[in-house]
């Protein structure tokens, strides 16, 4: 077994797009592939630059069909493959993601978004047919270069698309990080990979969404193969969700967040108690599956309030995890820059306290502070 | 009347079994009689056998008709969505370069659907060979319009024929991808007779040894037959195949060593290749 240094292995300041490639090629990852669009380019960038270093390939793909499409086919040979782009570039990708979840394959996408808008593209799925994906989102960079890794790991585990879902503030805030592999146990080894060695021995191999088989194989029927991934993606609801909660135990308020959001929610959370008010909150650290039981544990409180940047789509899962125990409102709502890319004046650590406090002092029918608005429009 | 004697076996003679190729499966199949895909496939697995690559071969599959060929071949397969399938390969051959890498395609997955998909392709010169399969209909709808549907032909949804006006024109896939400086070796061959098979069996050998040898992008499209979708008679689809979609999508070789050839100069040759054989045919037989 060759050991290649692992580059970024010593601590230093680092943005989270550079952390998020060598977390990966760190945890294996040999095959990139991309299209680039603010705030993911520098996520491409890195690969570029880094993955030839260890043997590995990263195309500038002509568009981001054909980007998912490659990826696709570096996982067909068994070797660790990524994609990513903003929400918008994978809007362009869904088809194949239901179609890769359908064949089993372990494919890990980035998506650095321009907010958190993406919620529900990212755990619905924009694609058809019944699919999931595991979602991982991560607060900051040191935990990015861990979920990062983690994420190779579940893909390969439950032969099921797992997808990273960070922000503008993930892809360029430097932090102070190393970049060490981390040792997850092992995964089931990729007998299915195809390398064209039973081409013709009478056993070869067919990597199908379709729930085919070769003549002479026992046949699946498409009906057997998607039950099978249900069964699959049931047993994954059971046993992955994650979350980070605080000061639950007695509550009168929990808030609920999840990126690099809930970075400055947790933040307000800490000194609100510090000052003696019962709040505390739930960070969810995979969407999908979603935690639910440690958000029903914010069941007990007054009120449960949503602090997302967005209309409002992860309070649907939160609503659906409360089942109507406490009322839950959103305290978030849209803002961004000029530029659109999702990094707007709501973002602040005063003005979440004055939203969380509105919520805590005044329940759930409090009047909130208005949304500040932006300061100026680039267009 | 003549009478041809079947009680025993003409010396000679090989059963259908012998000529079954190495690599394929024998099983139920849904494709309809007459069908001209399963003759350009057999071109394909030979070459496969021929030249000794058997067990470093991987092939990506897309949407159509064949893509029944995935439990009928024993390949080492990967399913692509219907388009897809030269970015898969891409892929594939990224990560295993040894690989002998081939996509097999219809004109719907390829020139409709995926179009930019085999012109990137090749245009990055991926040693990779695509393989079209063009009948000009998606055979699998039930035989509709697609991007090399020649002008005049009917289809369920050109009732009284492709009008330019209307639909606009065919393209000429195998004439694009030549002008790609990535593209190594391009050609169009035809299974309406049993020559066209045996000139396309060669063009699939040339396009896998110029992946072999690194040459670049390589590609080979197909006219097949397709009387389900062409709503004819299964007798007479290879003559319209020959007369309707052949004289179009002209048969020959149209790149190469990096010298691209025009319509022209194909149907120059191709006339000149049929005077040959009809002198032939003159004079005693096609044997030697
Ligand atoms: S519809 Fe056409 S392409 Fe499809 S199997 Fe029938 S003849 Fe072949």
């Amino acid at each position: 077994m060759t050991t290649i240094a692992v580059r970024g292995a010593e601590r230093r300041l680092m943005e989270g797009s550079e952390a998020i490639a060598l977390a990966s090629i760190a945890a294996g990852c040999r095959f990139f592939a991309g299209y680039p669009m603010t705030p993911f380019t520098e996520v491409l960038e890195h690969f570029a630059r880094y993955l030839p270093e260890v043997g590995g390939t990263c195309i500038n793909a002509e568009s981001e069909l054909e980007a998912v499409g490659m990826a696709w086919g570096a996982l067909a040979t068994g070797a660790r493959a990524a994609t990513g782009s903003t929400g918008q570039g994978l809007s362009l990708m869904q088809e194949s993601f239901a179609e890769i979840t359908l064949a089993e394959l372990p494919l890990v996408i980035f998506n650095l978004a321009r907010g958190q808008g993406d919620y529900f593209q990212a755990t619905r799925g924009g694609g058809h047919g019944d699919y999931r994906h595991l979602v991982l989102a991560p607060v900051d960079i040191t935990e990015a270069v861990e979920l990062t890794q983690l994420a190779f790991h579940l893909a390969d585990r439950w032969r099921n698309p797992v997808l990273v879902y960070g922000d503008y503030l993930t892809a360029h805030v430097e932090e102070s990080v190393s970049v060490d592999p981390i040792d997850f146990g092992p995964v089931p080894d990729k007998d299915w990979a195809v390398d064209g060695a039973t081409t013709g021995t009478g056993h070869a191999k067919l990597l199908s969404p379709l729930g085919l088989a070769k003549f002479g194989a026992e046949p699946i029927g498409i009906e057997a193969h998607l039950r099978r991934i249900v069964a699959k993606q049931h047993e994954i609801e059971r046993t992955e969700a994650r979350a980070e909660t605080g000061y639950l135990d007695d509550a009168e308020t929990v808030v609920v967040a999840f990126g690099s959001p809930a970075r400055f929610v947790r933040s307000v959370v800490r000194d609100l108690r510090e000052a003696g008010e019962r709040v505390g909150f739930v960070r969810p650290i995979t969407l999908w599956p979603f935690p639910a039981d440690a958000v029903a544990a914010a069941a007990g409180a007054r009120t449960v309030a949503v602090f997302e940047l967005s209309a409002g789509q992860l309070i649907d899962d939160v609503r659906l995890a409360v089942l109507g125990r406490a009322p839950v409102v959103g305290i978030g709502g849209i803002s961004t820059d000029g530029s659109g890319f999702g990094v707007g004046r709501l973002l602040d650590v005063e003005t979440i306290r004055d939203r969380v406090l509105a919520v805590h002092r005044g329940g759930a029918d409090a009047a909130l502070p208005p949304l500040p608005d932006n300061e100026r429009t680039l267009w | 009347m003549p009478t041809l004697d079947t009680s025993t076996e003409p010396s000679g003679a090989r059963r259908v079994g012998d000529l079954t190729p190495d690599l394929l499966l024998t099983g139920e199949h849904h494709l309809c009689p007459g069908c001209g895909e399963p003759l350009a496939l057999r071109c394909l697995l030979d070459t496969i056998t021929d030249l000794e690559v058997t067990t470093q071969t991987i092939g990506v599959v897309g949407i159509g008709c064949y893509t029944a060929f995935t439990t009928s071949i024993d390949v080492d397969l990967v399913q692509a969505l219907h388009g897809r399938a030269p970015s898969v390969a891409t892929g594939i051959k990224r990560m295993r370069p040894d690989a002998v890498v081939f996509t097999l395609q219809g004109d719907g997955d390829m020139v409709n659907e995926g179009l930019q998909e085999v012109l990137h392709t090749a245009a990055r010169g991926e040693a990779v060979t695509c393989v079209l399969l063009n009948n000009g209909v998606f055979g699998e709808t039930g035989g509709h319009m697609t991007a090399t549907t020649v002008l005049g032909q009917r289809t369920k949804n050109t009732i009284d024929g492709r009008e330019a006006e209307y639909h606009g024109y065919p393209i000429l896939i195998g004439d694009l991808i030549s002008r790609l400086e990535g593209a190594s070796y391009v050609a169009r061959g035809s299974v309406h007779n049993a020559g066209a098979v045996a000139r396309t069996k060669k063009m699939v050998r040339r396009a896998l040894e110029s992946q072999r040898r690194g040459d670049g992008f390589s590609f080979v499209e197909v006219l097949t037959m397709c009387p389900t979708g062409w709503f004819i008679p299964t007798g007479e689809s290879p003559e319209y195949l020959h007369e309707t979609l052949g004289a179009v999508h002209v048969m020959g070789e149209l790149k190469v060593d990096g010298r691209v050839k025009t319509t022209d100069e194909l149907h120059t040759e191709n006339v000149a290749r049929q005077r040959e054989v009809e002198a032939r045919l003159a004079a005693g037989g096609l044997d030697g």
